[in-house]
């Protein structure tokens, strides 16, 4: 049976896929990104030893939270910063309310983070009344356009300068601009003032560092250091799997990030958060909060086969390169995470039944996989998925079908003098092509069935061993 | 070398002729062609869409069939991972895990296995076209074939090989993927045959025919003249 998320998934798969002008939009912002990835790449001594050794330190870390996530707060908890677990991110959203009612914070500028896009944090906390800004540009863009983001890395991608333009024209009243220059200025002259006037920042993280207690922030726009830096409350949000055992760790998954993600040797701004201002400091916020999610993280972590999904850095690399993202687009998906990550992760975040159909939603390229700089077997992923979620609910007509499929299959016998019959029955197929009784419409809707030759390779076989 | 082929059951129906040349191209090499009439299918449509017990049950079929075989040489990418790649995956725990083993190591895909285990490159092959050559996506990521092909065709008078912008983007195909989600598939294949037209190539080569069944079924759709071979035709094609 088809869920909710699974129609809503194939309609609106089905309109982007017939959306020529989206599929060059895209095409267009990729060519750029291969380019300057390659170059990047080019920069490695060897990429794939470097992609094994993030991998390692990844595999590390997510095969002993126990210790990372304990040896992480500890060292921030000494320095002052109140660390809390949310298990979901009801906890989470409730916990940070919490922290802006008791510092009566009235405004918030926020800093990109995809984890708290996971839980709706901005939302949960406008309904408490509060304003949030978003500080990324491409973030703030699609806040003003009340859209979710398109891509983990490049939330506004799908949007043409003309569009952008317009959003600024309607929704900030500012005169029509075509450079990016210009729509910058425009984003910048909101921005610089709600940095000034937000009493709470909210940032989420790339990296936290066990060994030394710190947060890792990567970007390019310096809205992320402005917002840990200038309000006097902070709140961290920060997914379990992001902890990292050292802090040389960075020096590799930092480039390997910038160079996956944007084709980037190194984001313009790296800022490592160490805690609330220390007394002889002059700036720095004033309290600061992390908070650790779950939000079914170790129910992934309980999965054996798939737990290095958990390796994940948010780089965006696998939509990138992946067939499917870049014919149904972002949004398409209904996730927070889209492409091939999402794919694989979503299932396991917010239920397989819910969410298998994504799975199943790929034609198993593997050139997710492949990009992947922390090796992470994504498509192979989307396998066990489909199997498990067959094991768990099957479809009854699908089983019939591979049940009566398994069964011919398994009788050569039956298969040598039935399967010619296919080729028989080749000029009705012809004949009823495309329409309802068309047993194979779902193929022949767009595509010309091959041409039935005059014999099997099976007959060719037989009768040339009939001639010696 | 006794050669044991694996023609799956679409190349079996559908597209004998890249069999046929297998055929001659091994003879021609001077081994012995052997082929066990008992295989059918190797399971991936029931594996791919998560039914792996049903799919285990084909396959033991296959398992059957080459048990005796020496070396088992596919004509396609796809389903020589699914031997290769995924029945050692699909057997893991099962009782007969060891002999799924046994013939995912002697299992070898045609381009390969002519490069890499006979050593050959030159097959004294003749064919005038210019010509494009499709990467199939099992045989490309799960299998590692990219150089193969293109060292085989490098060799085949006449033919100019002029590689199409994102020659390893998917076709679309993805077997039941491309029944169950075919306007993502179609789109998909729409941007792999206009890869393909930007090169002004009347050939598309692959050594997998069901990535070019799918091309081939848009480019007839679109009325483009744009033909399609399986690698093995193009090489057998001067043999007699």
């Amino acid at each position: 049976m088809s869920t909710i998320q699974s129609r809503q998934f194939h309609h609106d798969a089905e309109v982007l896929t017939h959306d020529l002008r989206h599929r060059k939009l895209i095409q267009k912002a990729l060519g750029g990104y291969y380019v300057k990835r390659d170059e990047q790449k080019a920069k490695f001594t060897d990429w794939q030893s470097a992609r094994a050794s993030a991998a390692a330190a990844k595999f590390e870390a997510v095969n002993h939270l126990d210790k990372y996530l304990i040896e992480f707060t500890d060292k921030l908890a000494a320095r002052g910063t109140k660390v809390f677990w949310a298990a979901d991110g009801a906890e989470a959203s409730a916990y940070i309310a919490g922290v802006a009612r008791a510092a009566k914070v009235r405004k918030i500028i926020k800093s990109k983070t995809m984890t708290g896009e996971e839980i709706h944090l901005a939302q949960a906390l406008e309904k408490e009344g509060y304003e949030v800004v978003e500080s990324d540009l491409g973030e703030f863009i699609v806040q003003l356009r009340e859209e979710p983001p398109y891509h983990i890395v490049f939330p506004s991608m799908h949007l043409t300068r003309g569009e952008i333009s317009e959003t600024f024209e309607k929704k900030l009243g500012s005169q029509p601009a075509d450079t990016p220059e210009e729509l910058t200025m425009i984003a910048r002259d909101v921005m610089r003032k709600k940095y000034c006037e937000a009493d709470m920042g909210i940032s989420g993280a790339n990296f936290a560092v066990a060994e030394t207690g710190h947060i890792s922030i990567t970007e390019n726009e310096g809205n992320a250091r402005l917002s840990t830096t200038l309000p006097r409350v902070l709140v961290t949000i920060v997914g379990i799997e992001k902890v990292v055992p050292k802090l040389d760790d960075l020096a590799l998954l930092l480039p390997m990030l910038a160079t996956s993600g944007s084709g980037q040797n190194m984001t313009c701004y790296n800022t490592l958060l160490g805690g609330p201002r220390e007394q002889d400091e002059t700036d720095g916020p004033v309290e600061y909060h992390v908070v650790l999610l779950d939000n079914q993280r170790t129910t992934l972590l309980a999965d054996a086969e798939q737990r290095d999904s958990l390796h994940c850095i948010r780089c965006g690399a696998c939509l990138n390169v992946c067939p499917i993202f870049k014919n149904v687009g972002g949004h398409s998906y209904g996730t927070t995470y889209q492409g091939p990550i999402g794919s694989v992760i979503t299932p396991h975040l917010r239920g397989l039944q819910s969410w298998k159909h994504l799975s199943f939603a790929s034609s198993l390229c593997g050139a997710c996989s492949e990009t992947c700089p922390v090796k992470i077997d994504l498509h192979h992923h989307l396998l066990q998925n489909r199997r498990n979620a067959i094991a768990e609910k099957f479809v009854w007509w699908e089983k019939t079908l591979f049940a009566g499929f398994a069964w011919f299959m398994r009788r050569p016998i039956l298969y040598r003098f039935a399967a010619p019959l296919l080729r028989i029955g080749d000029p009705i197929l012809r004949l009823i092509r495309g329409q309802v009784i068309d047993p194979v419409r779902m193929w022949t809707g767009t595509r010309d069935l091959p041409k039935a030759p005059p014999k099997s390779f099976k007959e060719y076989w037989r009768s040339r061993h009939a001639n010696r | 070398m006794k050669i044991s082929l694996f023609i799956p059951c679409f190349v079996d129906q559908y597209y004998p002729n890249a069999g046929i040349g297998m055929v001659k191209i091994l003879e021609k090499l001077g081994h012995q062609v052997d082929y066990p009439e008992s295989q059918t299918c190797c399971g991936q449509p029931a594996f791919n869409s998560g039914y792996w017990p049903e799919a285990r049950s084909v396959a033991e079929t296959m398992l059957d069939a080459f048990r005796n075989a020496e070396v088992v040489v596919g004509v396609s990418g796809s389903c020589g991972a699914m031997l290769k790649v995924f029945y050692p995956e699909m057997f893991h725990g099962e009782p007969r895990e060891a002999e799924a083993k046994a013939l995912a190591s002697k299992t070898h895909e045609f381009s390969s296995f002519l490069v890499n285990v006979l050593g050959v490159g030159d097959l004294g092959a003749e064919f005038p076209a210019k010509a494009t050559f499709h990467d199939g996506c099992h045989g490309l990521r799960e299998l590692g074939i990219k150089r193969e092909p293109r060292e085989l065709l490098r060799h085949v008078r006449g033919l100019e090989l002029i590689e199409m912008k994102e020659a390893e983007t998917c076709c679309g195909f993805g077997g039941t993927f491309a029944v169950k989600f075919p306007e993502i598939s179609t789109a998909m294949g729409e941007v792999k045959c206009a890869s393909i037209a930007e090169t002004g190539a009347d050939l598309v080569i692959s050594n997998d025919s069901s990535c070019l069944m799918q091309i081939q079924g848009l480019l007839d759709r679109q009325g483009k003249p744009v033909r399609s071979m399986h690698l093995a035709e193009v090489l057998s094609h001067s043999l007699s």
